[in-house]
């Protein structure tokens, strides 16, 4: 292993921490300047963080978010005292 | 995810001074989210159940106490949460703790897969294989992490309102936030490289 290649794989793992950050837009512009730098020069880290935001994205939009099946919402209710509300319609999420 | 909107129209007052009908709107508003937390963090309809039951009876009964310095919803996914771990270390004493204390010390582990998958065909990823996978990769985190994704990514909550609603630190939330994506993005990864390597060779 060269010199060379390893201070790049400390780079990589350096920069690796602030990846959540960099995905939400929650870091310095000093530190996202770096990491699009290094991005540029090392398809590892770009692919890294292409696929680290695009996992997010799935999670985010396309990932089933099941409803109350209408007998909890009905026994949740009962178990609040609540039956005499529970004929007006649930929330869509 | 709740909408601020809904969240503005509901009086706290209100439901302080018992008006059950006020009461009842949060309810609906939340349960669908708490039960969605409770159901992941411990994969059974009926354990899940009770945590929805458990938290709004905490609730109902600590409403008073309420002082508005969190917003309600924090309020309520931090008794969820506490019911949802509670719940678990009954059911699976042996299991590491729950609030277990996240290592910053060593650091992530270094990606392993490194697979640019993005580029599948968008039906890839609507697929109902695909959507399973998605699942099992969040079962496959432990607890604390899933807690922490469940609530900043699938929620939406921010770094601050997770921090408050599990009673740890900002950088905590982030640290066990990047450690989670992480390990779906590698698990995501092994599933898709192999969805592309097919797609290739169709
Ligand atoms: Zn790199």
């Amino acid at each position: 292993m060269t010199e060379h290649h390893h201070d790049e794989r400390a780079t990589c793992r350096e920069l690796l921490k602030s990846l959540s950050d960099f995905i939400d837009g929650n870091l310095d512009e000093s530190l996202c300047v770096e990491i699009e730098k290094h991005m540029a020069e090392c398809d590892r880290c770009q692919v890294v963080v292409d696929t680290l935001r695009k996992t997010v994205e799935l999670y985010q939009n396309i990932y089933p978010a099941p409803p109350v099946p209408d007998e909890v919402r009905q026994r949740l209710f009962v178990r609040l005292n609540l039956d005499d509300f529970l004929s007006r319609r649930q929330p869509e999420h | 995810m709740v909408e601020t909107a809904q969240q503005d129209n509901l009086s706290l007052a209100a439901i302080q001074a018992g008006d059950r009908a006020e009461f009842a709107r949060l309810v609906d508003l939340y349960s669908a989210p708490i039960y969605r937390l409770a159901l992941r963090i411990l994969g059974e309809p009926r354990d899940a159940e009770d945590v929805l039951q458990e938290t709004f009876i905490k609730a109902y009964r600590h409403l008073k106490d309420f002082e508005g310095r969190s917003s309600i919803s924090t309020w309520l996914y931090r008794i969820a949460s506490n019911e949802a771990f509670m719940a678990l270390r009954k059911r699976k004493p042996e299991a590491v703790s729950v609030d277990e204390e996240i290592s910053t010390v060593d650091g992530e582990r270094e990606p392993v897969q490194i697979e640019d998958w993005c580029c599948l065909p968008e039906a890839e990823f609507l697929s109902a294989e695909s959507r399973e996978h998605l699942d099992l990769a969040v079962g496959n985190l432990s607890p604390a992490l899933k807690m922490v994704f469940m609530l900043r990514d699938i929620e939406g909550l921010s770094v601050r309102e997770t921090a408050e609603s599990l009673h740890i630190s900002e950088a905590a939330v982030k640290t066990r936030l990047l450690r989670a994506r992480l390990q779906l993005r590698e698990e995501l990864s092994q599933y898709y490289g192999e969805r592309l390597k097919e797609v290739k060779q169709a």
